[in-house]
């Protein structure tokens, strides 16, 4: 405890906290996933919870995404609300058809009998140097898909509070957690709690110009946003908070107050949710706009390994601040 | 070596605008090409040209005001070789310069008398954030006068609002160019400062019916004409038309009139100089009023040789662009009779005035029905009332009375109309 009911928390401790806080709430949640159990996954997020749950709830699967989701959605139409960790969202590919023809769609087939309550966890993006097998950001791909919702956390609280909104739901949702940000540290309410998964958040608030990502690129925007104040630009900037479905209200109200729109996404920018913003600004907010949108995406390339070249590669503080100066120029 | 001069768009026009030049020296033209947008007091007008060359020179810039007849263009015709190499005689800059290695390309061919004809220049477009366009609607800034400091020189939010605190200059004189690049915006909307045309369409038309009045001896005769035939044929032509193709019962008034024209000639032409000059092409002025006030009487050309469908076209065109402000040169000047319908304000009869030079202005009245008794028996028919305003110094109510009763009768056969 520091401040008056506030702990410290890192952002992996946080999604701890809300795997242990769901399993003790409802019996029928489970985790299972590569090594989350006597590893402690991955990442970490799940050490300990072997030892507290028990083998039965706290699963170690075999090394097949397409399987182990498999079995969570056949779990979840028989009644149980599973938590299925997959490691980063490259190897989610292997179980695409999983969540793209069967989470999605079984409540459709089905005539409305089977809805599908799973909770799909996973790493995505880059900066930690695992190239390009392990360090792209594909959210935006399955913010494509209807049938499912599409959450990329970025803050503590909602590290803290999406889960359990999320097993709520009756539908398939998939959570983003990106890679640089368990290890964020900072503090929250003690009695932190569910959030909710439909609302867009304004981060900061300014005046003269719209930020609007998401997860691994909202703390570089945020910083971005303070060093614009030298330049005379007050930047607001837009927590999307969910991919899928968007929350364009909350896109377009900025955007009728500032009149400019910069998108920054870690995704590449062909055929990306920025481009989707992008045509949901010029449809709904035209005539609000002073400058063309502008995007901000990683370069289409694959994830190189080296440092500084991944660094390059994916939107960063400086680039943001360099980009958006650019936009304004001397029209600010 | 041809002059292209400031045409007369109509007999009451003295003065016209030169609003944007839609062609520049060099450029090849021909017969019938619109080549300017000229402002009369009336209206902005499409120009064309009458003939087939090469433009040489542009005499009278964009937003000069000249009399009717003022030298606007020098046009080198056919087989002529411009007299000084055309300034965009020298080649355009192609690839970039060839990198040192590789041998100097040969020396481009010199310019042959004819060059390929350049497509006309786009017309510079403003770029104009989509939010300062709606800022400068609502505080009326021409966007034209705004300098734009936004990527690549683009109007901005910022712009416009600068330029609407911006104290206003001491009233411009229209004839005042522009800065530097004459930001031309499309033809319909131009940079130039626009003319008040409700305020010079009521002064024209002021002095060109006082001219009426006073110059022409009117008489007037009027008939009434059965409609009962006319409207079955049309009701049941339309049946088989598809929609966007039905006939107004207009295009059956204005066929008809064209037909009997050509019985009584004597209506058709202008009176100039003391005689009168007839016409063999049948251009059937359209009185068409605007919404704003006033009125302009466009002509469908050589109308006697045209189907019905082929004059509805042109018809619902006309209504189109006068409402738009947008018609071409003939167009204007060149109607020799007039045709009004005042039947859908509820008017049973037209006493028409002439539009000068023409010599004979037909109205047509509202269709209504009335008992009407045809041999020996009385029914309710469709009926209209058919004037004529005639020049009398060109034709005399007998003949004029012959032209009535051969609308009449073309009326009753609708179908060979």
């Amino acid at each position: 405890m520091s401040a008056e009911g506030k702990v410290k928390i890192t952002y992996r401790e946080a999604m701890r906290q809300a795997i242990r806080d769901a399993m003790i709430r409802d019996q029928r949640v489970f985790l299972m996933g590569e090594d989350v159990g006597r590893y402690g996954g991955c990442y970490a997020v799940s050490k300990g919870l072997l030892e507290e749950f028990g083998p039965e709830r706290i699963r170690d699967t075999p090394l097949s995404e397409s399987a182990f989701v498999g079995a969570g959605i056949g779990a979840a139409m028989g009644g149980m609300r599973p938590i299925v960790e997959i490691m980063t969202v490259n190897f989610s590919l292997l179980a695409l058809d999983q969540i793209v023809n069967n989470a999605a769609t079984i409540l459709h087939m089905s005539g409305g009998q089977f809805n599908i309550p799973l909770v799909i966890r996973m790493c995505t993006g880059a900066g930690r140097q695992l190239a390009a097998q392990h360090s792209h950001s594909l959210e935006g791909w399955y913010a494509h898909i209807p049938g499912i919702k599409v959450l990329t956390p970025a803050t503590l609280e909602d590290a803290r509070g999406m889960l359990w909104t999320a097993l709520e739901d009756p539908d398939p949702v998939l959570i983003f957690e990106h890679g640089t940000l368990y290890n964020m540290e900072g503090e929250i309410a003690a009695d932190a709690g569910p959030v909710d998964i439909v609302k867009s958040a304004i981060r900061r608030t300014g005046t003269d110009v719209s930020l609007i990502t998401y997860g691994g690129t909202l703390f570089k925007t945020l910083q971005a946003a303070e060093q614009l104040t030298a330049s005379g630009i007050d930047a607001e900037v837009v927590d999307l908070r969910t991919l899928r479905p968007l929350d364009t209200e909350t896109i377009l109200d900025s955007v009728t107050r500032t009149h400019r729109a910069v998108i920054i996404d870690e995704g590449w920018r062909s055929g990306s949710i920025s481009a989707e913003i992008s045509a949901r600004i010029m449809e709904g907010a035209f005539y609000e706009l002073d400058l063309p949108v502008q995007r901000i995406c990683s370069v289409e390339a694959p994830m190189p390994y080296a440092k500084h070249l991944e660094d390059a590669a994916v939107p960063q503080a400086s680039s943001i601040v360099e980009s958006v100066t650019n936009l304004m120029g001397a029209h600010g | 070596m041809a002059d292209f001069l400031m045409p007369s768009l109509g007999a009451d026009m003295e003065f016209g605008t030169v609003l944007q030049w839609l062609v520049k020296p060099g450029d090849a033209v021909k017969r019938g090409d619109i080549v300017a947008v000229v402002d009369t007091e009336k209206a902005t007008i499409e120009v064309e040209i009458f003939q087939t060359g090469v433009v040489q020179k542009i005499v009278v810039p964009e937003g000069e005001k000249v009399p009717v007849g003022t030298l606007l263009a020098v046009l080198a015709v056919n087989g002529e070789a411009p007299a000084a190499a055309p300034p965009e005689a020298k080649p355009k800059p192609a690839a970039p310069p060839p990198p040192k290695a590789v041998a100097a390309p040969p020396p481009p061919p010199p310019v042959i008398a004819k060059p390929p004809a350049p497509k006309p220049a786009a017309p510079h477009r403003l770029h104009v954030s989509p939010l300062a366009m709606r800022i400068a609607l609502d505080l009326k800034v021409d966007l034209a006068t705004v300098t734009g400091t936004g990527p690549d020189g683009a109007i901005t939010k910022a712009d416009v609002e600068r330029a609407a605190k911006a104290p206003k200059a001491p009233a411009p004189p229209v004839e005042v160019k522009p800065a530097a690049p004459t930001p031309a915006g499309a033809p319909a909307k131009p940079a130039i400062a626009p003319i008040d045309h409700h305020a010079a369409m009521r002064k024209v038309i002021a002095a060109a019916m006082a001219r009426s009045k006073r110059e022409i001896p009117h008489y007037y005769l009027g008939t009434q004409i059965d409609m009962s035939r006319a409207m079955a044929w049309l009701t049941a032509e339309n049946l088989k038309r598809p929609v966007t193709e039905r006939l107004l019962y207009s295009v059956l008034l204005i066929k008809a009139v064209a037909l009997a024209i050509k019985e009584v000639p004597e209506l058709n032409g202008f009176w100039i100089d003391g005689a009168f000059k007839r016409s063999e092409a049948v251009h059937v002025g359209v009185a068409i009023s605007i919404r704003q006030g006033g009125l302009i009487a466009p002509a469908i050309h050589d109308v006697e040789k045209k189907s019905l469908s082929e004059i509805m076209v042109n018809l619902r065109d006309l209504v189109k662009r006068v409402r738009a402000g947008v018609l071409r040169s003939s167009e204007i000047a060149d109607a020799t009779i007039t045709v009004t319908s005042l039947g859908e304000q509820g008017v049973e009869t037209v006493f028409g005035v002439i539009y000068p030079p023409q010599v004979a202005l037909v109205g047509f009245g509202k269709i209504v029905e009335r008992p009407w008794a045809s041999g020996g028996m009385v029914g309710a028919r469709p009926v209209v009332m058919a004037s004529l305003s005639g020049d009398h110094r060109a034709s005399d109510g007998h003949r004029g009375g012959l032209f009535l009763a051969a609308v009449d009768r073309l009326l009753q056969e609708p179908e060979k109309l």
